[in-house]
């Protein structure tokens, strides 16, 4: 008989512990499908930060550091310049890349570092409680914009993406969601694409995703899917943002 | 090697490519520019190695962590504002054992404070310095080529103990400069530590954590990391000691402060005072017992330190009353004269009625 689906050998046998309809879990699957199928499995260093997927090296089957919140750029940094030969990538959400860690990923990016980021727009803080996150939309409710976010008040959704875009050394961005399964593969080219760039030494690359978070949202999970693709991609359309490797 | 003439922060990045050092992360802050700029000029294009003028300490210390996780030897360097910011990355190199050199030339404060040499980052030294329980090697230099020998031995503790070490100087020793030799060439490669994470190639994927749900896990890995404490408190407390055999009046002091100490205890001895020095060299692990067996022979202690009083409570937890403690301090970065440490020690060694040799 042919085998048509399995658990990638870049998973370990660990059930995601993740709420039923979290895009973690999807956006885990898919970096792994991807390290598989490019043979990266024995060169790959993971950083995921303090969030939803702090305990992602209880699934990915890859050496993996946890950084503290918001510094994973300068942590990739440290490894990629100490071991050039890794192929590092960080794991973040919105909070941990787009508020604390903003400082460190434009300077990384900047310098044109190695490394690639997968940046999980969830538009919450999830691990916390479901709190405003830079990426939360306006009059969307949080716990901390119980009223809704106010442009006044809380300032606007912020696009990292497109700042990140225009910082010379960022080779690759790309937004994506993991909202529909045509969607979920585009997701999987576009991570492709970011560790190639790294792999060809061209410069710093980046994968938004926009990933639903029901609980939070208070949705149920197909409710998120579409709330991402009717509210979400008005704010943040996907597409390639950035674009200059020449491939 | 023949001995040449360097200044402080220059001292300690040859002492560092000669330990072996290949990544240096900093930012600049005054007074210890010197030392980043020399690693840029002397490492940045070493082959293999890596320099990065970060965005902000907090990025450099996390440099240094994602370094040291890759198994290298790594080194940054700030003054006490910036070390406040590094505290976050220091707890978690802690937690994680993981080694690193951070080298803090102290300046004045609270707040930006000024640049002049104090000691008032004993306590945040001695004491971990971040959130969490733990401690990190503590070394004090008091001369330039201190500095020198003292960042060589910071990296191999670093490594053996698997534990961030911290080199306190300050403003004075930094820029201060005086003929050193260097013991150590540059190795050639040094062998990468084990459980450095570079890809799990020939062997299971691993991880580097701090964090768990278990509070019996993390109890765990507190008390093992407080077991090599103990190791480290037993094989590497090291204290200077001089003239401490026939006195009546023992002065503690580290550092830039014990330096002047010499000055003002020549002086006394040449008046007949019979006064002594300690010097801890760990500031920690604190050189306790050494403390405790000077007062078998005298109970008589000063304590002078170029801050408002933090390691004279170290002197007395050590002494457990067994001796009367005195402390002199000037903070904010005045820096006493031998002379002027000399008056304070007089008087107190008259105070106190102690024997005058004449
Ligand atoms: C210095 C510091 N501040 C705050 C926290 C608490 N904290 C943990 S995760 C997190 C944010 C999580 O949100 P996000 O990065 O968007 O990831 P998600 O959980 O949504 O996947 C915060 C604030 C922390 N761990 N460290």
């Amino acid at each position: 008989m042919k085998q048509v689906y399995r658990r990638p050998h870049s998973l370990k046998k660990a059930p995601f512990h993740y709420c039923p309809g979290c895009g973690h879990s999807i956006a885990h699957r898919v970096i792994a499908e991807v390290i598989d199928e490019m043979n990266l499995q024995d060169k790959v260093i993971g950083i995921p930060p303090p969030g939803c997927s702090v305990f992602a090296y209880h699934y990915f089957d890859v050496d993996m550091v946890e950084s503290a919140h918001g510094r994973g750029a300068a942590v990739a940094t440290g490894i990629k310049r100490a071991f050039p030969q890794a192929i590092v990538f960080t794991y973040q959400g919105d909070g941990d890349l787009a508020a604390i860690g903003t400082a460190e990923t434009i300077h990384a990016a900047n310098r044109g570092e190695r490394i690639t980021a997968i940046f999980i727009n969830n538009a919450v803080y999830g691990m916390t409680g479901g709190q405003m996150a830079p990426t939360t939309l306006l009059s969307q409710k949080t716990t901390t914009t119980p009223y809704g976010r106010s442009a006044q008040l809380e300032g606007y959704p912020l696009k990292i993406s497109e700042m990140l875009a225009l910082v010379k050394g960022t080779v690759y961005i790309e937004r994506t969601a993991v909202s529909s399964p045509a969607n979920i593969m585009k997701t999987k080219k576009a991570v492709r694409k970011a560790f190639q760039t790294q792999i060809d030494d061209l410069g710093f690359s980046l994968v938004e995703i926009l990933s639903p978070c029901p609980v939070n949202w208070k949705m149920a999970p197909l409710e998120a899917w579409q709330w991402i693709e009717k509210e979400m991609t008005k704010e943040f359309p996907l597409g390639v943002i950035k674009d200059v490797t020449g491939k | 090697m023949p001995r040449i003439l360097l200044s402080g922060n220059s001292a300690i990045g040859e002492g560092a490519i000669r330990a072996g050092c290949q990544c240096y992360f900093g930012y600049p802050i005054t007074p210890q520019n010197e030392l980043t700029e020399y690693m840029a000029t002397h490492l940045s294009r070493r082959k293999g190695c890596s320099f990065i003028q970060a965005e902000s300490e907090l990025s450099a210390i996390n440099m240094v962590y994602g370094a040291s996780v890759a198994g290298v030897r790594v080194m940054t360097s700030s003054s006490s504002p910036g070390i406040s910011l590094k505290q976050e990355g220091i707890s978690y190199l802690a937690a994680c054992q993981l080694p690193a050199v951070i080298v803090n030339m102290s300046r004045g404060g609270p707040g930006l404070g000024s640049i002049s040499a104090t000691q008032s980052d004993y306590f945040q030294s001695t004491r971990g310095g971040g959130h969490g329980d733990y401690r990190t090697i503590v070394l004090a230099p008091s001369s330039v080529q201190e500095l020198a020998d003292l960042t060589h031995r910071a990296f191999d503790l670093a490594d053996r103990y698997l534990i961030p070490v911290i080199i306190l100087g300050d403003s004075m020793l930094g820029q201060m400069m005086e003929p050193v030799e260097f013991h150590h060439e540059v190795p050639r490669r040094l062998p990468v530590r084990d459980q450095a994470l570079r890809g799990a190639h020939g062997r299971a994927s691993r991880f580097v954590k701090t964090f768990t749900s278990k509070p019996t896990e993390l109890e765990e890995i507190n008390w093992s990391l407080f077991r090599r404490y103990r190791l480290i408190e037993k094989k590497e407390t090291t204290c200077e000691s001089s003239l401490v055999d026939d006195a009546e009046l023992v002065v503690v002091a580290f550092g830039i402060a014990a330096r002047i100490a010499k000055g003002a205890i020549r002086k006394a001895r040449s008046n007949g005072l019979k006064v002594g020095l300690l010097r801890p060299v760990t500031l920690w692990p604190f050189p306790s017992e050494q403390v405790k067996k000077t007062a078998a022979r005298t109970k008589h202690f000063l304590v002078f330190e170029m801050n408002m009083g933090q390691m004279v409570e170290d002197v007395k937890l050590a002494l457990d009353g067994a001796g009367e403690v005195g402390f002199y301090g000037r903070p904010g970065g005045v820096i006493p004269t031998p002379s002027e440490v000399f008056r304070v020690v007089s008087r107190e060694y008259y105070q106190r009625g102690l024997s005058i040799e004449r």
